[in-house]
């Protein structure tokens, strides 16, 4: 298969599963018990067959929920139209958008960490294979991959709140909401603490496995073997040509865990009560806001199956192999 | 670590003073609230005055059976996906192995969140628990399909299939008598794998509030116990333990899967950064 066939292969994929998220989406709020109209103004509110007869016209719920109701979603959709929350009053897509920022820097800082050390950690373990410090990251990231996230971030919430002073809840102290940026960074910084070390803790275990994997695969190639017999020193094979080799299944592995950091981002800011979209998700949930869940799924699940195809272009870019053949 | 959870499970009644949801009086009849353990409680009690070790060992009985369940039924799922996308190939193994990629991608967490809370919209008339189960049982067999399809592969390439072929046994008689147990062990260390997800994720949906509350598992105590602010009344009986048990379990799982894994499935055994002994040994194993 060539470069291409297989990028146009992989694009294909990713539509069909935008399509089924999108079908999954439409279908399951769709069969909700209950009466859509009646669930946004209220049950309780007295309204004339009329109006109501006008509403269903309105919303386009008097057609046929196959093709119309569902293409007309569609289209809305596709121009970010997402609804409005019920809980929050607000148009859904507004409520995504206030809350995106906030979880891409959560995310982005615990997965830069948990991948320079779980890398490095991983490349040190596999060349001292079978000694100590092996022996030791190996059981650490076994105990990492059993612990739930939302259990080691409420042990980091006690222990980091009732002995170092860490503050508990949110992302800033209430009395410096508005302040310029500059001023608050370090109220920030200290708000990002524990969430950041529970993601990252959490992901460190799976890149340091992966990375020792993938370097020990390396170390036994040829190559590794004609780089020794030139003379070079340990450091000098592994820095110039086990390093770059070995990074390739870290490149899928990050794409892949933005699906699983999605998750941890769910656990991690429900236990912080950090105001991103992993704790919007859930108070979606509890308060049982569908169209503010419905927004929040679509907007997670298309992020992570685009991320996943852009790991796929990196891939090609980085992996000469896959021009060839 | 998995027998001594199971047989915890099992004899719940027997290693438990109260039932869990009795409420502990102190003399003059009140309920003892977030008292510390004790005598009478030996590992505390909750917000209501219940006690934390009775709630923990019949926890282990719902997170146990939800996770074996559901392990089952995964393993049920991607084994017969496996073996028809492996045996039959072609077409059929094209739309099974599409079917996997797509679930594949499609982030579990929400996707499990979103059909939770909406099945449990539904007046199905079914426990809470149910739900949970056939959820995760139809969302984790990926794994375990394209492990089981690519052994499938090889083994149907081998030459007693050609022969059970060539005497007229029936794909149904080679599937049964010839593949399956040849992948059967595969199956068991990948089950047990399997079990350790399926009793995480239910402890991770159980504490966004989707467990049964009326049998609160591991994860829906760890529920309560934030809800309740067990940690800003400094009450760690009632969030430690829990979460201890969880990777008490799953921990044993992984261990036993890997055991098992690793007895069937060599993997490389040296490389080149090794001492020169390893090297000597590596090049003696290629001559021959």
């Amino acid at each position: 298969m060539n470069r291409r066939d297989f990028l146009l292969r992989k694009i294909g994929l990713s539509l069909v599963t935008i399509l089924v998220v999108v079908v999954i989406d439409f279908m399951l709020f769709r069969v909700l018990p209950g009466d859509p109209i009646r669930s946004v103004i209220g049950r309780n509110v007295r309204i004339s067959a009329d109006t109501q007869q006008a509403l269903r016209e309105q919303f386009g719920l008097d057609k046929p929920v196959f093709p119309d109701q569902f293409f007309d979603t569609l289209g809305q959709w596709a121009q970010g139209n997402l609804g409005v929350s019920w809980s929050l009053r607000r148009p859904v897509s507004e409520v995504l958008r206030s809350k995106l920022g906030n979880t891409i820097l959560l995310i982005g800082i615990g997965q830069l960490l948990a991948i320079i050390l779980g890398v490095t950690l991983g490349l040190l373990a596999g060349w001292k294979r079978k000694t100590a410090l092996d022996i030791g990251a190996l059981t650490f990231s076994l105990v990492a991959w059993s612990i739930p996230t939302f259990w080691l971030g409420i042990i980091l919430l006690a222990a980091g709140s009732t002995w170092f002073g860490f503050p508990t809840v949110g992302i800033i102290s209430p009395q410096n909401t508005g302040k310029p940026l500059i001023t608050i960074l370090p109220d920030l910084a200290k708000h990002l603490f524990l969430p950041t070390l529970t993601l990252t803790i959490l992901y460190l275990g799976e890149y340091m496995l992966i990375m020792r994997s993938s370097i020990l695969e390396v170390l036994s190639e040829d190559y590794i073997l004609t780089a020794k017999a030139k003379g070079m020193s340990d450091w000098q094979v592994l820095w110039k040509h086990a390093l770059k080799n070995a990074m390739l299944p870290i490149v899928t592995l990050i794409a892949i865990n933005l699906g699983f950091t999605v998750s941890g981002a769910i656990y991690i800011e429900t236990v912080f009560s950090y105001d991103g979209l992993g704790k919007l998700f859930q108070t979606a949930l509890t308060k049982q806001d569908y169209p503010l869940l419905q927004g929040a799924f679509l907007l997670l699940a298309v992020s992570v199956i685009l991320a996943n195809l852009a790991a796929d272009f990196l891939y090609v870019v980085l992996d000469p192999r896959v021009k060839e053949t | 670590m998995v027998i001594s959870a199971i047989l915890t499970a099992l004899f719940a009644p027997l290693l438990t003073p109260y039932t869990p949801t009795e409420v502990i009086r102190d003399s003059n009849g009140d309920g003892l609230t977030f008292a510390s353990p004790s005598v009478h409680a030996p590992l505390g009690t909750d917000d209501a005055g219940r006690d934390i070790w009775s709630q923990l060992i019949y926890g282990a009985r719902v997170s146990l059976m939800v996770g074996f369940l559901a392990g089952f039924i995964a393993m049920f799922v991607g084994s017969t996906f496996g073996i028809l996308a492996g045996y039959f190939g072609g077409r059929l193994d094209n739309l099974l192995m599409r079917i996997t990629d797509v679930l594949l991608v499609i982030p579990d967490l929400p996707l499990m969140l979103v059909l939770v809370a909406t099945l449990r919209q539904m007046d199905l008339h079914v426990s809470p628990l149910v739900v949970l189960i056939a959820v995760i049982g139809l969302l984790y067999w990926t794994s375990t399909a394209r492990l089981i399809r690519s052994q499938v592969l090889t083994i149907k390439e081998r030459q007693f299939v050609a022969r059970a072929r060539a005497i007229g046994a029936g794909n149904g008689h080679i599937i049964r008598k010839h593949i399956l147990p040849q992948i059967m062990p595969l199956i068991v260390a990948n089950t047990v794998l399997i079990i350790s997800t399926a009793i995480l994720v239910e402890s991770g949906l159980a504490f966004l509030g989707l467990g049964d509350p009326t049998q609160p598992s591991w994860g829906a105590m760890l529920n309560f116990a934030f809800d309740r602010s067990a940690i800003t009344n400094g009450a760690w009986w009632f969030y430690l333990p829990p979460g201890l048990a969880i990777v008490w379990v799953t921990l044993g799982c992984v261990l036993l899967g890997n055991v098992l894994e690793e007895m069937l499935n060599p993997r490389l055994t040296a490389h080149h950064l090794e001492s020169n002994k390893n090297m000597v040994a590596i090049q003696k194993e290629g001559d021959k």
